[in-house]
């Protein structure tokens, strides 16, 4: 008679094993980069968010990669920031400029310019993220050829720049030009389910987020890391490039990296994370 | 394709202390088993050896195999005795030699 008990106690052990694997909190704790930086990484949403509470997907990885990103030296994101800066000194084009040429140093007239991207861009009409900015910047004032998709230097000046405003709370202006719109846009492609698994990436992200997809832990995949150092691919991983790994992964056909559509979503996922420090280069699984 | 070391030691210690040493390389460690889209295998390319010496006597070396991904990161402990020079060599499957160096003052 005992043994019915026995049994649903093994199923009850059972069950509550499997739900721990599946499921795994985000870790709580705070990090704090060489012991100085203190970062933002749980802010409070906004009124109209749809979390209560915006989390950083450092909190989703590891206590190894957790540690590599808190560590500027161990950090390999760093290799790709130094290699930046060697690019924002090269004199390039027909100009005969560098970046540092009108820019000087890019502490002082970087620092800001990460958390506030993408950003309005009224002579193109559309909104500008780092990259786009480079690209324009190279073909109107140094005379030299934009920057093809995912180049190694445009992933390391973009990493190098983005830096400059490490720990800062992301902020973008979306009162400027038509950035509402574009938003709009964004929201919705972020809800609109594609590809033949019928995903959004609200169904991951934001249903779905702190489970396990495969081996991978979901975040709520926010902006603020990006370009991200992922060990899988031991090198820096551009937003765009991310996006479009997504939605390949839906098995979708994905957009061309800054095509109006990716753009779109930027302004919109970057407003998801805005309150969150700029963490580039952010360590990602 | 490689590759500016960085490396991290204490500017100063006591005489018997045991420090932390950090070292990172930029370096693509290629395997030789990848193939490129033509099919062709990509010759291995790695980082082979890495070697620390203070004031000449090596206090740290290692072969380093393909198996090692890439931006090979180091961390070791030595002990000092006496104010000197750590020197750090890596050693590159094409023959290049990255070396550099780090002063420490022991008290």
């Amino acid at each position: 008679m005992r043994t019915p008990g026995i049994l649903a106690a093994a199923a009850l052990a059972l069950a509550m094993g499997a739900t721990s694997l599946v499921f795994a909190e985000p870790a709580d704790e705070e990090l704090v980069i060489d012991g100085e930086i203190e970062m933002q990484t749980r802010v409070e949403a906004a009124e109209d968010h749809p979390f209560d509470e915006v989390i950083s997907g450092w909190h989703y990885r590891t206590e190894e990669t957790r540690a590599l990103e808190a560590d500027s030296f161990a950090n390999p994101g760093m290799l790709y920031v130094e290699e930046g800066e060697e690019i924002w000194n090269t004199v390039e084009g027909s100009q005969g400029k560098s970046c540092a040429s009108c820019h000087d140093d890019a502490a002082e007239s970087m620092a800001g310019v990460g958390a506030s991207y993408p950003k309005w861009n009224e002579e193109a009409g559309k909104p500008f993220n780092i990259e786009l900015q480079i690209n324009a910047c190279r073909e109107q004032n140094m005379g030299a050829e934009p920057y093809k998709f995912d180049a190694p230097q445009q992933k390391a000046l973009t990493t190098f720049i983005k830096h400059q405003s490490l720990g800062e709370p992301v902020d973008i202006d979306l009162e400027a030009g038509e950035m509402q719109s574009w938003w709009d846009r964004g929201e919705d492609l972020y809800y609109t389910r594609t590809g033949q698994l019928d995903l959004a990436c609200a169904t991951c992200h934001e249903g779905y987020n702190g489970q396990y997809i495969r081996a991978d832990h979901l975040s709520q995949g926010n902006a603020n890391g990006f370009p991200t150092y992922r060990l899988k691919q031991a090198n820096m991983v551009s937003l765009h490039n991310r996006f479009r790994g997504c939605i390949r992964d839906t098995r979708a056909e994905f957009p061309d990296a800054f095509s109006d559509e990716l753009m779109a979503l930027e302004v919109y996922v970057t407003w998801r994370g805005e309150g969150l420090s700029v963490e580039t280069p952010a360590v990602r699984q | 394709m490689a590759s500016r070391p960085r490396v991290r030691v204490p500017k100063t210690a006591s005489a018997g202390d045991v420090i932390d040493i950090k070292t990172l390389i930029s370096h693509q460690m290629e395997s030789g088993q990848r193939k490129d889209a033509d099919g062709n295998t990509i010759p291995r390319q790695i980082i082979n050896s890495f070697t620390c010496e203070f004031n000449g006597q090596v206090v740290f070396a290692c072969d380093i195999q393909p198996a090692v991904s890439a931006n090979p990161y180091m961390e070791f402990k030595a002990k000092v005795n006496e104010s000197g020079t750590f020197k750090f060599t890596w050693v590159d499957d094409d023959g290049s030699v990255y070396e550099t160096e780090e002063q420490i003052e022991v008290s």
